[in-house]
């Protein structure tokens, strides 16, 4: 499971993150922030697993991703 | 828990990058390939001119903006002088292959211990999408709007292949940052790169396939696409050298 924080001040609104989220988690909002760009936000807060590909194509390092580890069964 | 966030290299100044544009996701791999090395109180960069011109704002390391196309040659000085310092030139396709193509050959030829980043996106950005020496044949760009020819142009220049019959190269790979797996591979050669300068191994040069959304005239996704299925095609992803 995963986290993620979009700086909206950054956010450039290019759908880099959108195109290759593979929960298809992602999408553009209607609004527009502060420098007139839609930017990006989450479908549904929870469904994130972490994964870490949208921080990776993100060209403006506009995300943050929490990764959480799923416990192993030795873990437990 | 981990957490994947900024690197502490980049500055909090927001680009003045296109919406789509590569730079910003080659501008983090160096960022965090210095953060990782640890070598962010050693390492100097020099700047072209290009979209990259304003290189200094954007990344937290001592940087000089040089003249079009003298990367090289400006880094060369700074290596022989500063032999300690990790040196590296940050370059696009106008800058490294076109006004700056012999200083890019005579570095590599006398192979200096300096590292070359080359964004190539086929097309000169800044100055509005006029052909570059990367545009591929067929390519529509202002200055060839019915698309370069292979008679009155000629074809793209393929940086790495042309360096690699040099013998005093160390490493030369060309990556592409249009898909998530590409751009881990594009930050494993750059780190690889600056590793071998901190080897002293000497030349070393990453070209990256990078996208231009704009000069394109295409949608970020369309950009990233044609990336994957046309430049990834001519421009063919690979370690071109890699001298022991």
């Amino acid at each position: 499971m995963g986290k993620i924080r979009f700086d909206v001040h950054r956010c450039k609104g290019c759908g880099l993150c959108v195109i290759f989220c593979p929960q298809k988690n992602l999408r553009m909002s209607a609004e527009l922030n502060e420098h007139g760009h839609p930017y990006a936000q989450e479908n549904e807060p929870g469904h994130c697993n972490g994964c870490g590909l949208c921080f990776r194509m993100c060209p403006d390092a506009a995300i943050e991703v929490d990764q959480h580890r799923r416990k192993t069964q030795t873990q437990e | 828990m981990t957490t994947l966030k900024r690197s502490t290299i980049l500055k909090d100044q927001v680009t003045h990058y296109c919406p789509g544009c590569g730079h910003g996701i080659a501008h983090r791999l160096v960022a965090e390939v210095i953060e990782e090395l640890d070598i962010r109180e050693k390492v100097i960069g020099t700047a072209p001119v290009g979209c990259a011109v304003l290189l200094y704002n954007y990344i937290d390391c001592d940087i000089i903006e040089c003249a079009h196309g003298r990367p090289p040659a400006v880094a060369t000085g700074i290596k022989r002088v500063r032999p300690d310092n990790i040196v590296f030139t940050y370059q696009g396709d106008g800058d490294l292959a076109a006004i700056g193509t012999a200083e890019t050959i005579h570095a590599a030829n006398r192979g200096e211990n300096i590292t070359v980043i080359f964004i190539n996106n086929a097309i000169y950005g800044m100055t509005g999408g006029q052909m570059a020496p990367t545009t591929m044949l067929g390519m529509a760009s202002t200055t060839t709007p019915e698309g370069r020819g292979k008679h009155g142009e000629g074809p793209p220049l393929k940086v790495c292949e042309l360096l690699s019959s040099l013998q005093a190269v160390s490493y030369l790979e060309r990556v592409a940052v249009s898909t998530p797996k590409d751009v881990l591979s594009a930050k494993r050669a750059i780190k690889k790169a600056f590793q071998k300068q901190i080897d002293g191994k000497g030349f070393s040069l990453v070209e990256v396939l990078s996208m231009c959304p704009t000069d394109w005239k295409v949608s970020p996704e369309k950009a990233v696409a044609f990336v994957n299925d046309e430049m990834k095609k001519v421009f063919p992803l690979g370690v071109y050298k890699d001298a022991k």
